[in-house]
């Protein structure tokens, strides 16, 4: 090895020394719903390889686990791709955020965007990286750490549903309470619930109206305009 | 769904996932974000996060059979204890066991 390559060696466990402690929380909570994401497509008729191929692939949990209703349903290809871009729509926000941090970072950049959901963004954007260690490595350890968790808690999931024969009628409510324990955090967070109110009543309605196989673009579209047309007023009421 | 149409829904994921992560560092480079962009950042993640919890009640009866009565006592303690706790793990832990608990116990 020359002098060089210890450097590097030394750059990067650093860096891993520094980055691991704050992912160590979000490998519990990846580990329970990816392990549970895997269960689910796994009693849904999936062998083990579909979770975790999905889970590397899409890599993000409420996209994933939305994919077992839309595969198991009628096939609405357009559907599919406005629901999963419409979740994702906070990415773009991270991404926003993320620009100037991710400049001159190389090669890194493409998986440090690749790897951004929800948890690695809050700790790249919020973690205070102590002096002397190497933050494009510190941000590439969070996501190559939080991705690995997923990845093989939806693995694992799907491997141990063929080992699990008690009765798992009514696993399926997980992605339910997963999206109302999303609903509410966004609830406590928020100063003002017209939107969330508002994303409620919609769908409510275009469910009634459409039905249960068409009722998502005709909900957004509504939510769309709605916001559009009430910008004035209500984009003070979420800034105060 | 045909093999070939789940690997085409998988794809259409894959893409619209990838798309939301890799467009501002395409399009937003050294220029200030459209106002009309920041405003739906803010409202639109709390609305799409309500339509998904009405998505996931979607096939839900509730005219007949258990009238969502087990859907609604789920939502109704993962909300609460979220409110209690506000940790995420807990949350989901209690709802998806409650909802189990009912539909399995109470045969509904």
């Amino acid at each position: 090895m020359t002098n060089t390559d210890t450097r590097h060696c030394g750059r990067r466990l650093k860096a891993f020394k520094a980055a691991f402690p704050y992912t160590v929380p979000i490998f519990a909570g990846f580990w329970f719903l990816g392990i549970a994401y895997g269960l689910l497509m796994n009693k849904s008729g999936f062998a083990f390889y579909w979770p975790m191929l999905m889970a590397m692939t899409i890599f993000s949990g409420s996209v994933e686990f939305v994919a077992v209703k839309m595969l198991l349903g009628q096939f609405h290809p357009l559907q599919s791709f406005l629901v999963a871009l419409l979740i994702c729509a906070r990415h773009l926000f991270y991404g926003l955020s993320m620009l100037d941090k991710f400049k001159g970072m190389g090669w890194k950049k493409i998986p440090l965007i690749y790897g951004m959901c929800d948890e690695t963004f809050s700790i790249n954007f919020t973690a205070r990286i102590p002096d002397g260690v190497d933050k494009g490595w510190f941000m590439l350890w969070v996501t190559v750490l939080d991705y690995s968790y997923w990845v093989t808690g939806a693995a694992i999931g799907g491997l141990a549903g063929d080992l699990i024969h008690f009765n798992t009628r009514g696993l399926d409510f997980v992605m339910t309470a997963m999206f109302v324990t999303i609903f509410m955090e966004q609830w406590l967070k928020e100063k003002n619930h017209t939107a969330s109110v508002a994303g409620v009543v919609i769908s409510v309605v275009c469910l009634v109206v459409f039905g249960p196989e068409h009722f998502v673009i005709p909900a957004m579209a509504v939510m769309l305009i709605t916001f559009m047309s009430v910008r004035n007023s209500l984009e003070k009421k979420v800034e105060c | 769904m045909t093999l070939t149409q789940q690997i085409l829904t998988i794809a259409t994921l894959v893409a619209a996932t990838a798309l939301t992560r890799f467009v501002p560092f395409l399009l937003f480079k050294g220029r200030p974000t459209p106002p009309a962009v920041q405003y739906l950042g803010k409202v639109l993640p709390s609305a799409v996060f309500g339509t998904l919890v009405i998505y996931c009640l979607k096939d839900v009866s509730f005219t007949s059979g258990a009238y969502g009565m087990p859907e609604l006592a789920g939502i109704i303690v993962t909300a609460l204890l979220h409110v209690w706790k506000r940790q995420m793990l807990i949350s989901v832990l209690g709802g998806t066991a409650c909802y189990m608990v009912i539909v399995n116990i109470l045969h509904l």
